[in-house]
């Protein structure tokens, strides 16, 4: 078995409403269910906006702490998920009925999800 | 001394040519056995080299890839017992006991289903698409990466680096070497034919350069088609991209005139038309029809059918290649087949009719859309336009032979 992350981009700015999330909400949730039940899943969790961000870094020697996101953009990371898969066909599979719960009822374009594979651990 | 090195000289070039010819289907087998490609590819490597040392004097084996198979798999076995007497003891201990005990024999069907695997391993979306391109020439069509660096036109160290990426890519990111399932296999598998198409255009109408056609790049992608064809026979698209291909490929040398340059398919020697080919590839087309699940590369292969069984330019049934261009845009609704039917219809309803059916085709940028607007906008008289047209033709044309030919047509506007 591999690991993937599934990091989800998100454009900066306000969130959809809760009345729009909430069905969203309802088919991650579903999807998370049906993850931990093909034992895939290992960890899942949406971030908060980018300007809650804080970086830490070395820099000559000390560490320096400054205000985030570390990356200046008009996207971040909005949350991700961390699966396990047998090959990236399976891992794909994943992502694409991720990227499908997420994409807004009444909609047609969505989230762009970036599937990574982990190192392996030995 | 001299005289053995003349009767050597020419069975060193038939060896080349028998290894790249089996050297897509021994990978593909030692990938499966070694689990990797670079590894694969390292022990067939050892195993060719094996084969020009044995070869010229035992002579050629019955079967060259199954011989290939088992001395590369022998080689892939020392070569695991090696790396497990050194650190890496572990992993290497599992890889010779994949390595020991092959999951199945390199015989007939098999060999052919580990080739499918390894396509659709070369051809798979994650990877980049000059990236496929260049893996199913290297892996598949054997071809080194000095040869596929020269069809391209792009650097050799730029072409390995590309090759080098997409394998470690299929490693770390898992690419399975697997037939997809069935419900992803037609997505998959109108890749794995785009790939193969883009090759036979690459080599057909080459994007670059002073070279219009590269016709071992066109050679290459046929014996991929019959490759694809043989290995899913059910599929009539396959059938259908490799009649296609077949067809045009015919006209090849017709292409051109004695001195290079192009030469359209009103004006061409139908006489230099390859006639095994146009046969083999209208067999195919009927096999098509037969088979009743029409897709766009039937339809295409079945308009080059329409052309081949005209014996001059004037007796072609433009009705019947207007109906299948009316298909065609059915199917795969893109400018350039609008730009196509409305040639086609230029012929039956005339020019103006032809202009008509530009108006709405969208491919400003597109040098073949403005050379076929001078071409009706000539032949209604209507001069300065027409070379307007031409100009704008000439100025995006990519390649020089066809620059040459546009230039020809802009002075001949009167």
């Amino acid at each position: 078995m591999k690991r993937y992350l599934l990091s989800i981009y998100q454009p900066d700015g306000p969130p959809p409403s809760p009345e729009k999330l909430a069905p969203v909400m309802e088919r991650i949730g579903r999807l998370n269910d049906d993850l931990r039940r093909a034992g895939a899943w290992v960890f899942a969790g949406g971030l908060h906006a980018p300007e809650s961000a804080t970086v830490v870094r070395v820099a000559d020697g000390r560490p320096m702490i400054t205000d985030g996101p570390y990356v200046e953009g008009k996207e971040h990371i909005g949350g991700f998920t961390i699966i396990q898969a047998p090959d990236l066909d399976a891992a794909l599979a994943w992502a694409k009925r991720l990227a499908e719960a997420l994409v807004l009822d009444g909609h047609q374009t969505g989230l762009p999800i970036e599937v990574r594979p982990f190192q392996d651990e030995h | 001394m001299n005289t053995e090195h003349e009767r050597r000289a020419p069975a060193a070039k038939e060896l080349e040519e028998l290894f790249r010819r089996e050297y897509g289907r021994v990978v593909s087998v030692l990938v499966r056995t070694c689990g990797s490609i670079d590894a694969a590819e390292e022990v067939v490597q050892d195993a060719l080299a094996v084969a020009l040392e044995r070869w010229p004097i035992d002579g050629v084996p019955a079967s060259p890839a199954a011989w290939l198979i088992t001395t590369a798999r022998r080689r892939a076995i020392d070569r695991a017992r090696r790396e497990a007497s050194r650190a890496t003891r572990h992993r290497a201990a599992d890889w010779a006991s994949r390595v020991i005990e092959p999951p199945h024999e390199p015989e007939g069907e098999v060999v052919e289903d580990e080739r499918l695997r390894l396509i659709f391993t070369c051809c798979h979306p994650a990877l980049a698409p000059e990236a496929q391109v260049a893996l199913t020439l290297r892996l598949l069509g054997g071809l080194d990466t000095g040869a596929i660096a020269r069809a391209f036109l792009v650097p050799e160290a730029t072409m390995a680096q590309r090759i080098v990426r997409a394998k470690r890519k299929i490693r770390d990111a898992g690419i399975p070497y697997r037939v997809p399932e069935a419900a992803d296999l037609p997505a998959r598998l109108a890749h794995v034919l785009a790939v193969v198409y883009l090759i036979f255009n690459e080599g057909y109408s080459a994007s670059g350069g002073g070279q219009l056609v590269r016709g071992d790049l066109c050679d290459e992608a046929i014996r991929l088609g019959r490759a694809l064809a043989a290995l899913m026979p059910g599929e009539p698209e396959v059938l259908g991209l490799l009649g296609l291909m077949l067809l045009a490929d015919a006209r090849r040398e017709a292409r051109l005139d004695a001195d290079g340059s192009f030469v359209p398919l009103g004006g061409q020697d139908r006489s230099r038309w390859d006639r095994l080919k146009i046969a083999e590839g209208q067999a195919i087309v009927r096999r098509c029809l037969q088979l009743a699940r029409p897709g766009p590369y039937q339809v295409q292969a079945a308009i080059q059918a329409v052309h081949s069984d005209a014996p001059a330019f004037e007796d072609t049934d433009w009705r019947q290649i207007v109906a299948l261009y009316d298909q065609l845009y059915a199917l795969t609704p893109t400018p350039v087949v609008a730009l196509n039917r409305a040639v086609a219809l230029a012929e039956i309803a005339g020019a103006e009719a032809g202009l008509t059916a530009l108006e709405s085709v969208a491919l400003d940028e597109y040098h073949l859309y403005h050379a076929v607007r001078g071409d009706l906008l000539a032949r209604l008289g209507r001069v300065e336009d027409a070379r307007a047209a031409f100009d704008r033709a000439i100025a995006l044309c990519p390649t020089v032979v066809e620059r040459r030919w546009l230039e020809q047509r802009r002075q001949g506007v009167a």
